[in-house]
């Protein structure tokens, strides 16, 4: 287990490298942050004093040089517009999203789950039925919409919840958390549900392909003839060999919410990290569009690492091993 | 059932409506940091001048009015004295005094970040305090644009800033300045708290407390504001403006914005790479360098067809850089009128009777409605016999290409922040001259030697009659050459539920101490 981890983290760093790299160079290609920030009151002899003293009068290679040496120092530099470490502006961001996040997923595990067993058990049904068309629209309309949707009908016309925002927040183990107020929940509902729409319907579908799968198989059909009850059958034998394909699923789209949950942050004005990777990337501001990657790619790592371990512990046949090639 | 309902009504947020004392604004912009010298942008600069105040400041109309320095003059050529304002105190309760002016000046030059403030402060070559109230800024050369640069450059308080960084402003704790309101809190990308500060200088605002909400989504902005969760917005969508305006709870306030939209056209080099004839192939001879087909360019153009449905009443046409009012307007410079038919006949005297075909650029993400305007002139320019086709990029691509000499029309805004102008015509049409600092935005690279002249002359004036006469000079000779093609002013826009009143401002600031409830 020890050896896999560790060749894990050294393919990690590697992965990171790589990104760092194309990072540097998309930004690079795209255009001059200084062309777009510059004090539009400043003169050509300022203009050169200004991209002089940021480096980026500097080659390419020569820039991505400075900065790989300041990054393994733990500095990835600072945000052209807000003039505060990179970092600091993003690990500032994460609580909100990965609240949000957290919330989505939540709604969609404790639905989806459910859902997709009732409706792989009757998937003929009237209740199946409605689960899956529900889940279709669930799929396919856009994000955007919905969001505006909801805003429309919970905040403007019936004047339930609030517009957009977070609650107040307190401090827990020094990160701001704002469910743990009603206020807070009531700014939450919202976003998390229209962030959790996709992942909800996927739940469902997944949840009910496997069940019916799982259905047919020998061992539910040994089960049942044993004489146990449907309620045992379901909950210790379908379930349980259903939960592979789940896990790896909410593990990588739990990844994928957080890293992009950026057009509900958008709408709701939640003050997450996805809506500073385009605020970034709208002026260029090179150092947190680096740093907010590298990170991304970090987590991704670790959920990965998590659900390879979770594998092991609900299937005995997956063996996370070193001795695994 | 009698128990639980108020409870639920509580739950369900139906509770009564917030205090009159406090007032929340959904801004449409992010606010980056609280730190007031490190991005010259508009979002930036409003909260920081309610929160530091700056030496002049500027009123609704842009105009010069005493702020933390109660009178200003030139003593000399090179010289200019800023009388203080006494009895002024920071949030601190300490003093404002010539030592944070000096401070304050010197501070921009120490940032490093690309949209700073130095450009401000750079031609001060001396700062000498006479005395606790008096200071003197002592420049190499002539400086007339010094009082504007100072309604720029926002004064903290040296005891709290020294050795801060950007950071310690966005916890407060060296956010002490002078100004109507004090922070409270300022959550990135979320929203920024402000309290009263009751020793104000100037009138006492309405509002105890003021929260600005960062809502960046046009939709969800204008929702807010319905639902009640805001008492006002800034930039109200165009596409929400009709809607908002029938609304009667809600009072629609607007004002010409010092920001105008125009065209560059290439018209110096002899080629010119988006020009072509009808076949596709590239133009020998860069039409643009004959001012009767930059003539044409501007006659085909139906300005108030755009402002009226592109931008759904938002603009105001434009026949030059500045809206009426600012320093150094020309009375009687009327917008170009819509006349294809005499363009049509200006471009046969150019020696193209058949037209040619143009490839125009503009950003897609950064005025309003830009994509839009540029598809609109296309079309207007294809009536005349220019067979345009459009190219639209996000503006971090945009720009960098722009600034390259990559286009032959290429769409740009620019705000008139100086509120007169020779900033214009120096930035936009006087001819590019690094040592000189003139035209580093004339991406038409337009050139002429008299007006780069009279431009020089304006420039070194400091008699504020003869200045406006020169920069009038100058202005007709670039407008009446299309230096730049002119199509619009915006129109800033800011819409409040009823029972309270904005005093809309050509600058695009959002003071909360310009909004007031309406008194019977």
């Amino acid at each position: 287990m020890l050896a896999f981890i560790a060749r894990r983290l050294l393919q990690s760093l590697f992965a990171l490298f790589v990104m760092s790299l194309l990072v540097f160079v998309g930004v690079y290609a795209i255009g001059n942050p200084i062309d777009i920030l510059i004090n539009p009151q400043a003169d050509q002899a300022e203009i050169a004093a200004v991209t002089a003293a940021l480096g980026l009068d500097q080659p390419l290679w020569v820039q991505y040089w400075t900065f790989l040496q300041s990054a393994l120092r733990g500095d990835l530099g600072k945000s052209f517009v807000a003039n505060v470490p990179a970092i600091q502006l993003i690990l500032n961001r994460m609580p909100a999203t990965i609240e949000l996040a957290a919330a989505s997923m939540v709604i969609a595990v404790v639905l989806g789950i459910p859902l997709g067993l009732l409706a792989g058990l009757r998937p003929d049904s009237w209740v199946g039925r409605t689960i899956m068309a529900g889940s279709i629209l669930g799929f396919s309309l856009p994000t955007f919409w919905v969001g505006l949707m909801l805003i429309m009908v919970f905040s403007v016309h019936l004047g339930w919840l609030p517009t957009t925002g977070r609650g107040p927040t307190v401090d827990v183990l020094g990160f701001p958390i704002s469910i743990l107020s009603w206020e807070g929940i009531r700014h939450v509902l919202l976003p998390s549900t229209n962030l959790a729409l996709f992942k909800l319907s996927l739940l469902i579908r997944l949840t009910r392909a496997g069940t019916r799968e799982a259905l047919a198989q020998d061992y539910v059909r040994f089960a049942r003839a044993k004489g146990l009850s449907m309620r045992r059958v379901v909950s210790v034998h379908v379930l349980k060999n259903i939960m592979i394909p789940i896990v790896t699923v909410v593990g990588l789209e739990f990844g994928s919410v957080i890293a992009f949950a950026i057009v509900t942050e958008t709408i709701f004005a939640w003050p997450g990290m996805g809506k500073l990777l385009i605020d970034s990337i709208n002026v260029l501001d090179r150092p947190v569009i680096v740093a907010y990657l590298l990170i991304i790619v970090l987590m991704f790592i670790v959920i990965n690492l998590v659900v390879d371990v979770l594998y092991s512990v609900l299937d005995p046949r997956v063996r996370v091993a070193g001795a695994r090639p | 059932m009698k128990t639980w309902l108020p409870a639920l009504m509580l739950c369900l947020g139906l509770h009564l409506p917030a205090s009159a004392a406090q007032l929340v604004i959904g801004l449409g912009a992010e606010v980056t940091t609280v730190d007031p010298h490190v991005l010259n942008a508009a979002p930036n600069n409003s909260i920081g001048e309610q929160v530091f105040g700056t030496l002049v400041m500027r009123d609704a109309r842009q105009r010069f009015i005493p702020g933390l320095a109660e009178s200003w003059r030139a003593v000399d050529d090179t010289t200019w004295e800023f009388k203080l304002r006494k009895g002024v105190k920071f949030h601190d309760g300490s003093d404002f005094t010539a030592e944070d002016v000096a401070f304050s000046l010197d501070r921009p030059a120490t940032i490093k970040a690309p949209g700073g403030f130095a450009a401000f402060t750079r031609p001060i070559t001396q700062k000498l305090i006479v005395d606790t109230h008096t200071i003197h800024l002592k420049t190499a050369t002539p400086y007339p644009n010094m009082p504007s640069d100072m309604a720029s450059v926002m004064m903290v308080s040296r005891r709290a800033a020294q050795n801060a960084a950007s950071t310690d402003f966005d916890s407060g704790k060296a956010a002490v300045g002078t100004g109507p309101y004090r922070i409270v809190r300022f959550a990135k990308g979320e929203r920024i708290e402000l309290a009263r500060h009751d020793a104000y200088w100037g009138p006492k605002p309405a509002w105890e407390r003021v929260v600005f909400r960062l809502i960046s989504n046009d939709a969800a902005r204008t929702a807010a504001l319905l639902a009640g969760d805001v008492q006002m917005i800034d930039v109200v969508p165009p596409a929400d403006y009709a809607r908002l305006r029938a609304n009667n709870a809600l009072t629609v306030f607007t004002s010409a914005s010092n920001r105008m939209i125009f065209f560059h056209l290439d018209s110096s080099r002899d080629k010119t790479p988006f020009a072509f004839d009808k076949s596709g192939k590239p133009l020998e001879k860069n039409p643009f360098q004959d001012a009767r087909v930059r003539k044409a360019f501007s006659k085909a153009i139906n300005r108030t067809a755009i402002a009226e449905r592109v931008m759904e009443g938002l603009a105001i046409p434009a026949g030059q850089f500045l809206p009426e009012g600012f320093f150094g307007y020309v009375p009687g410079l009327k917008p170009e009128p819509y006349d294809p038919d005499g363009a049509r006949k200006l471009l046969a005297e150019a020696g193209y009777p058949d037209g040619f075909m143009l490839t125009v650029h503009g950003p897609n993400n950064r005025y309003v409605n830009d994509e839009q305007v540029v598809q609109a002139v296309a079309q207007m320019l294809s009536k005349i016999g220019i067979t345009t086709k459009v190219e639209v990029l996000p503006f971090s691509v945009y720009v960098t290409r722009a600034r390259n000499g990559e286009f032959t029309a290429a769409l740009l805004g620019w705000g008139m922040s100086t509120g007169e102008g020779s900033y214009p015509l120096r930035f936009l049409v006087a001819t590019p001259n690094a040592e000189k600092g003139t035209g580093p935005w004339n991406w038409s690279r337009y050139s002429n030697a008299r007006m780069d002249q009279i431009l020089e002359q304006a420039l070194a004036t400091v008699d504020n009659a003869r200045r406006e006469r020169l920069l009038r000079e100058a202005t007709e000779i670039a407008i009446g050459e299309q230096a730049v093609v002119p199509l619009h002013y915006q129109v800033n826009t800011w819409a409040a539920r009823r029972g309270y009143t904005y005093t809309p401002r050509t600058d695009e600031r959002t003071y909360a101490h310009e909004a007031r409830p309406v008194t019977k």
